[in-house]
C-alpha cells in the first residue's frame, strides 16, 4: 500500500507539471527559455511592427519582409526580370529595363534608402542603385512597383549610391570605377590622371518622384565606395568614402592597398547649386536612358537624353575637401545630429570619427595639408573627433539608435559592436554568423532612427540553414537592441545576396497602400473597360486581342481567325475592383511569361504561333470556386487561309 | 485535498482511481486554458438572425443600407446607373437572361432594395451569412459576387437602373 501510495503522489506531480507547463507555456514571457521566440512572434493574422525592405544584391531585386518576425512578403522586381510578374516581359514594363546599351534583364541591387523629409523617413519611395550597368530606380511604397529608372552616364560601379539628401532634394550616386571620360579609346596604363569620378546628383519632383540627373561632380580618379549625406549642421554636404586613391589599375588588391591613408571627400552640394544657377557648369554630350512607368496607362516609356551638366571642382574652390581617413574605407557614415562622420577603415582595426564641427573650422582657417588634383587635403589632426580603438577586425558600415549609440559590423572578426558617440568606448559585442556586411536599424541613417532592432546582413552561412548543395542560402539576423546589451534573436534567409536595407515602422506604409487601380482612369491605348468593349482587330500580320478578365472567364474565350505568322497581342484588362482579385494568363507556346493582372490594369504579351491547331490558354493565379473553368481556346489555321476572324464568349 | 480523501480510501481500486484523477487533471487543464464561451455566443447570435430573415421581401441582407424607401423613378439617376451597370457589371449579369449571376430584370418583385444594395456594396459578407446569397451562391456553382468596390451613392444609382428594366 505503501509503495501505491508512493506511486500515486509520483503519477500526481508528473500530472500537475504537465498541467502546469501546459499553462505556463501560453503565458507571455513564461519558463523554458521561450521570451526569445516571443519576441519575434507574430501572431496568425497579425501583422509587424516594421517593415524591412533588403537589397536583394545579385538577384536584382528588393525584398519586402516584416520584422521582428522575418517572414517575406514581396519580391520587388526593380533591375531584374521576373517572370512570376511578368515585369520586363510583358510589353508594358520592357522599356524600364532599356538602356544606352540596349534592354538589360539583369542587375546588381546594393542600397535602398527611404525618401525623407526634415530627415525623417516620410514613406513615399525608395530608392536603390544597380551597380553593374549604372542605374537608380524609384520604387512606389504605396503600390510596391518600380515606377523609374534612370541611368547614369559616365558612370561605372555605381556603388557610393543611392543616398537621399534630408528632404529628398536629391538621390546622390557615385561611381566605384573611374574611367575615361568621355569615354575613349586609350591605353589602361594612362589611368592616372585621365579616368575619373563622376558623382551624380539626381533632383527628385517632391509631387511626383519623377528623377532628373541635375548634374554631375567629376572627381579624380579614385574608387568611391560608400556615401551617406549630412543632416542636421551638416545638411547641404554629402560624404564619399575612397579608396585606391593610389590610382592603380591592376592588381588593386594589393596595389590599391599601399597608403596609410585614403579620403573621405565632403562635397559642399549647396556650394555646386549656386555654380549651377551661376551658369558654371559646362554641358557635355551624352547618353543615358530615363525610363518612367505612368500607373495611368500602366505602361513604360524610356527617352534617351543627350547631354549632362559637369562641374569641375578643382576651378571651384569650396566645393570639396579631402578629409584623410585610415585605411581604404568603406563605410560612410553620419550620425543623426549630423555632427560625427565615421570612416570604417576596412584594413584598419579602429574607426575614425570625423567632426563636422572641426571640418569646418579647419576650412575657415585654410588649414590645409597639400591638395590632389586642386581639391585641398585636410590635416587628419585638425578635424577626427575620435577613434574607436581595437573595436573588431575589418569594420564595415555603422548605423544609430538616436539614443548615442551607434553599431558597426566587423567583416573578419564578424560581429556587431555598440559604441558611443562622443567617448568612444566600445559597450558591447555580439557574434554574427557569418562575415558581416550592411547592418541596418529603421531609419538608423536619418535624424530619427527606430532603434529597437538591428539587422545584420551576413556574406556566409555555412553551417546554419539545412544544406542545398553547394549554392547556401544568404541570411539576415535580427538583434533586440532595446538594452544595454544586444540579444540575438531570429535568422532568417533572404532572397540573393544582401548588402544594405532600409527599414520603416509599418505604420508610416499600412496608410498608403494602393489596393485597386480604377477602370475609369486607365488610359491603356488597348483597355477594354467592359465586355462590350473586347474584341480582335488585325492589321496586316499583326492581330489585337482586347480581352477582359473577372471571376471566373475571359471575353472573348473563343477565338478564331488566327494564321500561322500572325503576331498575337494580348491586351488583357482584369475587370475585378476588389482588393487582392489579380487574375493570370498564359498561352501554350508563347515565348514569354505569363501575364499577372491586378484589379483594373491592363497587361499585354506577345504570341506568334508557329502550329496550325486549337490551342488554349488559360488563368494562371487562383482566383474562384471556377479557376480551373477560367480558359479558353485560340483557333490556328495555315498561312494564307480563309477562316475569318471570330471572337465570341458563350456564343454570342 | 484531493489527496487527502485518496488516503481515506485504502480498500479501493487504485488503478481505476488513477484512472479518474488523470480524467479529472486533464479536464481541469482544459477548461483553465481553454478559450471563453464568448465567440460562442456570438456565432449563435448570428444564427438566430439568420433564421428570423426567411421572408425574402423582409429580409434586407447584411450591409450598410439599413432602410430604404423608394420614390418615384428619377430617370437621369437610372441613366447614371445603367452606365455604372454596363462597365461593372455586364460581366457576370446581362438584363435579359442569367448569365454568370441572376438577370437584375424585376429584381424588386423578388428582393428588397436594402437587400440589393447590401448585395452590390458587401458581397463577401452576404454570400457568407445572408440564407438568399448564400443559396444563389450554390447555384452559381460557386462562382462569387465580385466586389467592384462601389460608393453607396452608385449602389442607389443602380439600384434604380434596376427599377426601369
Amino acid at each position: 500500500m505503501k509503495r501505491n501510495f508512493k506511486y500515486i503522489t509520483g503519477v500526481l506531480l508528473v500530472i500537475s507539471l504537465i498541467a502546469f507547463v501546459r499553462c505556463q507555456s501560453s503565458n507571455q514571457g513564461g519558463a523554458l527559455g521561450g521570451d526569445v521566440a516571443q519576441k519575434v512572434y507574430v501572431a496568425p493574422g497579425e501583422h509587424d511592427e516594421f517593415y524591412a525592405l533588403v537589397s536583394g544584391g545579385f538577384s536584382g531585386q528588393l525584398a519586402v519582409y516584416g520584422l521582428p518576425s522575418g517572414r517575406l512578403f514581396r519580391v520587388v522586381p526593380v533591375f531584374s526580370v521576373d517572370a512570376e510578374k511578368a515585369y520586363g516581359f510583358n510589353e508594358e514594363t520592357k522599356p524600364m529595363l532599356n538602356t544606352s546599351h540596349g534592354f538589360i534583364p539583369w542587375d546588381d541591387a546594393h542600397h535602398p534608402d527611404i525618401s525623407q523629409t526634415n530627415g525623417e523617413l516620410d514613406g513615399r519611395w525608395v530608392f536603390i542603385n544597380g551597380n553593374n550597368t549604372p542605374r537608380i530606380a524609384r520604387i512606389s511604397l504605396s503600390t510596391f512597383e518600380t515606377e523609374e529608372i534612370i541611368e547614369l552616364p559616365n558612370s561605372a560601379g555605381n556603388h557610393s549610391s543611392s543616398f537621399v539628401t534630408e528632404n529628398t532634394e536629391y538621390v546622390v550616386a557615385g561611381t566605384r570605377f573611374s574611367v575615361p571620360v568621355p569615354q575613349q579609346d586609350i591605353s589602361i596604363e594612362e589611368y592616372k590622371g585621365k579616368f575619373k569620378g563622376a558623382m551624380s546628383f539626381i533632383k527628385v519632383d517632391q509631387e511626383t518622384g519623377h528623377m532628373d540627373l541635375s548634374f554631375q561632380i567629376m572627381m579624380p580618379g579614385f574608387n568611391y565606395d560608400l556615401a551617406h549625406p549630412g543632416r542636421g549642421k551638416s545638411h547641404g554636404w554629402m560624404f564619399f568614402s575612397t579608396y585606391n586613391t593610389e590610382e592603380a589599375n591592376s592588381l588593386l588588391e594589393v596595389n590599391a592597398s599601399q597608403n596609410d591613408k585614403d579620403f573621405i571627400a565632403a562635397i559642399n552640394w549647396k556650394k555646386a547649386e549656386e555654380l549651377i544657377a551661376a551658369g558654371e557648369f559646362t554641358t557635355m554630350p551624352s547618353e543615358y536612358a530615363h525610363n518612367i512607368y505612368d500607373e495611368s496607362t500602366h505602361t513604360a516609356t524610356s527617352t534617351i537624353k543627350k547631354e549632362v551638366r559637369v562641374i569641375d571642382p578643382s576651378k571651384h574652390p569650396g566645393l570639396v575637401y579631402f578629409l584623410p581617413t585610415p585605411k581604404s574605407p568603406h563605410g560612410c557614415d553620419v550620425d543623426p545630429t549630423g555632427e560625427y562622420i565615421i570612416g570604417s577603415g576596412k584594413l584598419a582595426a579602429a574607426l575614425t570619427a570625423h567632426s563636422f564641427t572641426n571640418m569646418l573650422d579647419a576650412i575657415k582657417n585654410e588649414k590645409f595639408d597639400g591638395e590632389a588634383y586642386g581639391i585641398p587635403i585636410l590635416n587628419y589632426d585638425d578635424i577626427v573627433a575620435g577613434v574607436v580603438q581595437q573595436a573588431g577586425l575589418g569594420p564595415l558600415h555603422t548605423e544609430f539608435d538616436g539614443k548615442g549609440n551607434a553599431y558597426t559590423t566587423f567583416f573578419i572578426s564578424s560581429e556587431v559592436v555598440k559604441w558611443k558617440l562622443g567617448t568612444w568606448e566600445v559597450l558591447d559585442r555580439q557574434p554574427t554568423y557569418y562575415s558581416v556586411g550592411h547592418l541596418m536599424i529603421p531609419g538608423g541613417n536619418s535624424r530619427k532612427p527606430f532603434g529597437k532592432y538591428v539587422l545584420a546582413m551576413n556574406k556566409i552561412t555555412k553551417d546554419r540553414y539545412l544544406p542545398t548543395g553547394p549554392e547556401l542560402t544568404q541570411s539576415a539576423q535580427l538583434y533586440d537592441i532595446s538594452g544595454e546589451k544586444m540579444e540575438l534573436l531570429l535568422d532568417f534567409p533572404t532572397v540573393g545576396e544582401p548588402h544594405y536595407a532600409a527599414g520603416i515602422p509599418a505604420d508610416l506604409i499600412k496608410p498608403r497602400q494602393t489596393k485597386i487601380y480604377k477602370l475609369e482612369d486607365n488610359q491603356h491605348p488597348f483597355v477594354a473597360r467592359s465586355e462590350k468593349e473586347t474584341k480582335v482587330v488585325r492589321e496586316g500580320n499583326e492581330v489585337h486581342i482586347y480581352m477582359t478578365t473577372i471571376r471566373s472567364h475571359f471575353a472573348p474565350d473563343n477565338i478564331e481567325g488566327i494564321k500561322v505568322g500572325d503576331k498575337v497581342y494580348f491586351h488583357v484588362t482584369n475587370l475585378e475592383q476588389d482588393y487582392d482579385v489579380p487574375h493570370g494568363i498564359s498561352m501554350i507556346g508563347a515565348q514569354t511569361s505569363e501575364l499577372l493582372i491586378m484589379p483594373g490594369q491592363t497587361e499585354t504579351f506577345i504570341w506568334e504561333p508557329k502550329k496550325v491547331g486549337v490551342w488554349p490558354f488559360y488563368c494562371t493565379d487562383f482566383c474562384s470556386a471556377l479557376h480551373q473553368e477560367m480558359q479558353g481556346y485560340v483557333r490556328v489555321s495555315p498561312k494564307g487561309s480563309n477562316v475569318p476572324l471570330k471572337w465570341t464568349l458563350d456564343g454570342e | 485535498m484531493i489527496r487527502k480523501s485518496l488516503i481515506d480510501m485504502k480498500t479501493s481500486n487504485i488503478k481505476h482511481v488513477f484512472r479518474s484523477l488523470l480524467l479529472l487533471a486533464i479536464t481541469l487543464s482544459v477548461v483553465a486554458c481553454g478559450p471563453s464561451a464568448e465567440e460562442k455566443e456570438k456565432r449563435d447570435k448570428i444564427k438566430e438572425q439568420i433564421a428570423a430573415s426567411k421572408d425574402p421581401m423582409q429580409n434586407k441582407g447584411i450591409g450598410p443600407v439599413k432602410s430604404l424607401t423608394l420614390g418615384p423613378i428619377d430617370e437621369a439617376m437610372a441613366e447614371e446607373g445603367r452606365e455604372l451597370f454596363e462597365s461593372l457589371c455586364t460581366a457576370c449579369h446581362k438584363t435579359d437572361k442569367k448569365f454568370i449571376g441572376p438577370s437584375p430584370k424585376d429584381i424588386l418583385d423578388r428582393r428588397s432594395p436594402e437587400w440589393v444594395m447590401n448585395m452590390i456594396l458587401n458581397p463577401q459578407e452576404m454570400v457568407e451569412k445572408d440564407p438568399i446569397a448564400k443559396q444563389l451562391l450554390i447555384e452559381a456553382n460557386g462562382a462569387p459576387m465580385a466586389n467592384q468596390s462601389l460608393t453607396e451613392e452608385q449602389a442607389r444609382k443602380i439600384l434604380e437602373y434596376f427599377r426601369t428594366l
